[in-house]
């Protein structure tokens, strides 16, 4: 393939998948409002449309039309690049995320990716750790006492947790033998390493909710003592950067977790062409709402950590748990 | 692999990623600014804090346990990055490297006990009293 056609590729691939993600993101957020309220016996929204399904439409256009405040104490260049940073890292993972086998279009063969790149996992540890400098630098530059000690838990939640997830990734690494995304989904065609490494699996779980900020580790947000968090100063369109980016990490966590414990795209694969064709990106996708789902489930249903015992769970609790599960992994398969 | 030019190239998708998301960013942070309301006064400007006049500034000292944690963390971050490579050759040294590897983890494990043992783990504790 030349090089030209491969980066037209890139490009296109780039454009769906932003697509794809934005409006994911719009209609993550609705099912969120409408499940949580059915989980505390509500309607949720169902005004806005068939089963209010424009209300993210409307949702953008009020945040479009609010008034951009800058508040006057703000180190204002940091202010402003802090939420570009924190979407920014956030898309970025999401371009080596393979969602299925190659396709052929035009005559090309050409992966179901942005890009293969053979160290996948390590770049996506890499990049979302990036995402820290956003919450970090929007609590510092707003100058606002609520910004600066959500910020603070913020940071020092990610980087704690980024500990432990890291580790529990070293196990499916070792059973797979390589760092590439399709290579770990292609290694898990015999058994789905849920299943051998069970163990990483619950703490990748447990490290990707705190890593995202979400229930019931969402302390850095925490509204009946933050106002907002680190994210109190901002208004209008700013405010709901930092809901896109949330929300993308949690798309990417989900497909990781997906690719990584839950065999990928493997699955039933039945039926003419077309749908042997369809059925293994069906399968993906199908994982990756459930995790999504589990997101949306834990919120509703567990109350919020103290924050020592957020962090003596990660730093007492998931890191040696993890190092344990990396030391046990490697006697099996050395003795195996 | 055969449907890429060469190794390198493998990376530039990402730096057409890292611009449309560039753009993105920009565009929105653009966006809501020419759509929103340019109405300022002086008391809208001031920092939030529970409508009561700002006091003092909010970038000043924190406790230290953050601090604390952000150091042990590039410690740990490292000895985890250690790792990684070791994983991936993991299956061709066989019990070897899995010796190798509890040396270097009964290591790790001794400077985790330390910190362990010296509190910086432990949030509930009152500060000493200086």
């Amino acid at each position: 393939m030349p090089i030209t056609v491969f980066l037209l590729f890139a490009l296109v691939k780039s454009l769906i998948a932003i697509g794809i993600l934005l409006s994911l993101v719009a209609y993550i957020q609705l099912a969120e409002r409408k499940i949580v309220a059915r989980i505390q016996n509500r309607l949720g929204p169902n005004r806005v449309g068939p089963f209010g399904l424009l209300q993210p439409l409307a949702d953008t256009v009020k945040l479009l039309t609010k008034e951009d405040i800058m508040p006057s104490t703000a180190h204002k260049l940091l202010y402003l690049i802090a939420p570009a940073i924190a979407v920014t890292m956030a898309l970025l993972p999401i371009s080596i995320i393979p969602v299925g086998r190659d396709i052929h279009v035009l005559g090309y063969t050409t992966p179901l990716q942005i890009t293969n790149i053979n160290i996948g996992i390590l770049f996506i540890l890499a990049v979302t750790s990036l995402g820290v400098y956003g919450i970090v630098l929007a609590g510092w530059s707003s100058n606002s006492k609520y910004s600066f000690l959500g910020s603070l838990r913020g940071g020092s939640q990610m980087i704690s947790y980024e500990l432990a997830l890291g580790l529990a990734l070293v196990g499916p690494i070792m059973l797979a033998g390589t760092l590439d995304l399709r290579g770990i989904v292609e290694a898990q065609s015999h058994i789905w390493y849920v299943i051998p490494q069970i163990v990483a699996f619950f703490i990748y779980l447990t490290a990707a909710f705190a890593e995202t900020n979400r229930s019931p580790f969402d302390l850095p947000e925490a509204e009946g003592e933050l106002g907002a968090g680190y994210h109190t100063e901002y208004s209008s369109m700013k405010f709901a950067m930092f809901f896109l980016a949330e929300y993308i990490n949690m798309i990417t966590v989900s497909c990781i977790a997906t690719l990584v414990f839950l065999g990928g795209w493997h699955g039933w694969v039945f039926g003419p062409g077309w749908l042997q064709a369809i059925l293994p990106v069906f399968w993906f996708c199908l994982k990756a709402a459930f995790f999504l789902f589990l997101f949306i489930w834990v919120r509703g249903t567990l109350p919020r950590f103290r924050y020592d015992q957020l962090m003596g769970f990660g730093w007492k609790f998931l890191v040696p748990l993890a190092l344990a599960n990396v030391l046990v992994t490697s006697l099996v398969i050395s003795l195996r | 692999m055969n449907s890429q030019p060469n190794y390198m190239a493998n990376y530039l998708p990402i730096l057409i990623q890292l611009g449309l998301a560039l753009g993105l960013s920009g565009g929105i942070l653009a966006l809501s600014w020419l759509l929103g309301l340019h109405r300022r006064t002086r008391r809208k400007l001031a920092a939030y804090e529970c409508g009561v006049e700002p006091v003092g500034d909010a970038q000043n000292r924190f406790a230290v346990r953050f601090y604390l944690v952000a150091i042990i963390f590039i410690l740990f971050d490292i000895e985890t990055v250690f790792l990684i490579p070791w994983a991936v050759v993991f299956r061709s040294l066989k019990l070897f490297g899995f010796f190798e590897m509890l040396v270097y983890m009964a290591i790790v494990l001794a400077g985790f006990f330390y910190i362990w043992r010296k509190g910086v783990l432990d949030w509930n504790t009152p500060e000493r009293a200086e």
